[in-house]
């Protein structure tokens, strides 16, 4: 498979498939993951996450190269996998069973 | 033990002694009898806010509004003379729905010069009036004129769109939305133009989560897990005190602290939010743009330093909470039924600068989901309960004033209404 992310972050391209943009596809593949998978995703790329500022910073935020945008997308979903991670050790929010709710605006970027 | 002085009569609800200290009957949000009175006595009186004036930027951009509350659809359109109009969304010849897509129930938005009736053609411009009629000659003395859209009382506070569907009402938003109001404004929202909004329907009535936002008891136990092991212990054993609370007219607020932006000890919180720099709070460093500093005079009343968010309880069903660190964020409750409601949250940052601001936001976005999805699944479960009448009065604590003051002043619009018969003017709660 072709990479997607900077050659900075080749060590990340096993992970490329939480390149995802929007909220509603990073939160579905959260609850489809056994929390191995997210704790791997999570192993893998937070001890990678002040590098990957430090490089997405150097570029414009509202006109990022594909690979960037894609390392933006996959830093998305780190954010979004560190509640099950960090503190609930479950995929789904503890207590909100068949509670559900939708981004239904968030920034084109 | 108190932390925070409060008023001298011993209580912020004694200050207010015609909220009275007793037992609170929850009648009204599990009644189906008496939502249907809310809506004619409420949600056809009171000013509603439907958006904000960045969703119709420029001249023909409009968005439709579901008001199933009030038993209307509202179009709102930048017109152009550059003001802002509502309209009920009704085309005047038969009656179709005139704006929609694909679903006439969904909400819309998008640009155009007028409004053409997808039944039979018929145009409007974008100030309501009739322009042109399909096979005009065959009608029967038309005047174009008597057809025009029927306008909805439409004004902006604030760059906060409201409409109110009386046609009687003579009060204005402004001086609906009171001392809050006049307090908050000069506040930067037009800057925070940075937008997410989440959206859930929720089984219970509207009012109940108004409640569970407008209270923070909750918070220590509820979202215990949130929070470090250690944190989470220190939180409940600390209960939670308010740092003030203030009623006016039908409106209320309650300020708050916020220890954890940023926080004094970096064990405290997540591990991301110590990278990041970010979380419930929002991202821990303030934007650097004018109107933070000073803040308006409604914003933290108490003056205190570990001030964190205040919370504006907008009746009927609009919620403002201005944060610390420089962000704020909307809730509104928009009623389908007696036990069910649609809820938007709403988060506005001043737009990212970098890669690091905007991940910073989504953390905070997305902490707020993670919140929402624990207030909100808490209440189907306590209107199914309510709703067997085996409790029917509960005793609310002094933090809980707002929840008080909220159901009271709905059964007051009510009541006033059914003796009136008449539309209600503001009416005095105090």
């Amino acid at each position: 498979m072709n990479p997607v992310l900077p050659p900075d972050f080749a060590d990340l391209e096993p992970f490329a498939d939480w390149c995802l943009h929007t909220e509603a596809e990073r939160y579905a593949k959260r609850l489809a993951s056994s929390m191995d998978e997210l704790q791997s995703f999570y192993d893998a790329a937070f001890p990678r996450l002040e590098q990957i500022l430090i490089y997405l910073d150097a570029l414009p935020l509202d006109d990022l190269p594909d690979d960037a945008r894609h390392l933006l997308d996959l830093s998305y979903s780190l954010v979004n996998v560190s509640f099950p991670v960090e503190v609930w050790r479950q995929p789904r929010v503890p207590d909100s069973g068949a509670a559900s709710m939708d981004a239904v605006v968030e920034p084109a970027v | 033990m108190a932390h925070f002085p409060k008023p001298s009569e011993g209580s912020w609800t004694e200050h207010y002694p015609e909220l009275g200290t007793g037992p609170v009957n929850y009648e009204d949000s599990i009644s189906p009898e008496f939502y249907e009175l809310e809506r004619k006595a409420i949600f056809n009186r009171t000013w509603l806010n439907v958006g904000r004036v960045e969703q119709v930027p420029r001249t023909g951009r409009y968005f439709t509004k579901e008001l199933s509350c009030a038993g209307t659809s509202v179009i709102i359109v930048r017109d152009k003379d550059g003001g802002v109009r509502g309209f009920h969304n009704i085309c005047r010849h038969r009656g179709n729905k005139l704006v929609w897509n694909d679903f006439p129930n969904e909400e819309t938005s998008g640009t155009c010069r007028q409004f053409t009736c997808k039944y039979h053609g018929w145009r409007y411009d974008l100030d309501g009036s009739l322009t042109f009629v399909q096979q005009e000659s065959e009608f029967f003395d038309l005047d174009k004129d008597d057809y025009g859209l029927v306008p909805v009382q439409t004004e902006v506070w604030e760059g906060f769109i409201f409409v109110n569907l009386d046609p009687s009402n003579t009060t204005s938003v402004k001086e609906y939305l009171g001392e809050f109001g006049a307090g908050l404004e000069g506040y930067p929202f037009g800057e925070m133009t940075q937008v997410y909004k989440y959206r859930a329907n929720v089984g219970s009535n509207w009012k109940l989560f108004i409640d569970a936002f407008a209270e923070f008891y909750h918070a220590p136990v509820l979202h215990a897990k949130q929070a470090t092991d250690d944190e989470s212990r220190k939180l409940q054993g600390y209960g939670f005190e308010a740092l003030s609370y203030a009623i006016d007219g039908p409106h209320g607020m309650v300020s708050s602290w916020g220890g954890m932006s940023p926080p004094k000890d970096p064990s405290m919180v997540k591990p991301i939010e110590n990278v990041l720099r970010s979380g419930l709070f929002g991202p821990w460093d303030r934007p650097d743009i004018a109107g933070l500093d000073p803040l308006p005079a409604a914003v933290n009343p108490a003056r205190s330093p570990n001030w964190g968010i205040d919370s504006f309880v907008f009746f009927p069903n609009f919620m403002l909470l201005v944060w610390a660190p420089g962000w704020y964020l909307t809730y509104h409750y928009w009623p389908t039924s007696h036990n069910s409601h649609i809820f938007e949250g709403t988060l506005y940052f001043v737009p990212p600068k970098d890669a690091t601001d905007r991940l910073r936001q989504e953390l905070a976005a997305v902490t707020f989901k993670e919140y929402a999805l624990q207030d909100g699944n808490t209440l189907e479960a306590t209107q199914s309960m309510i709703e067997s009448r085996a409790v029917t009065e509960f005793p609310l604590n002094d933090q809980e004033i707002l929840l008080r003051h909220l159901h009271r002043t709905a059964r007051r619009y009510v009541a006033d209404h059914e003796k009136s018969g008449t539309p209600v003017d503001v009416p005095v709660v105090r």
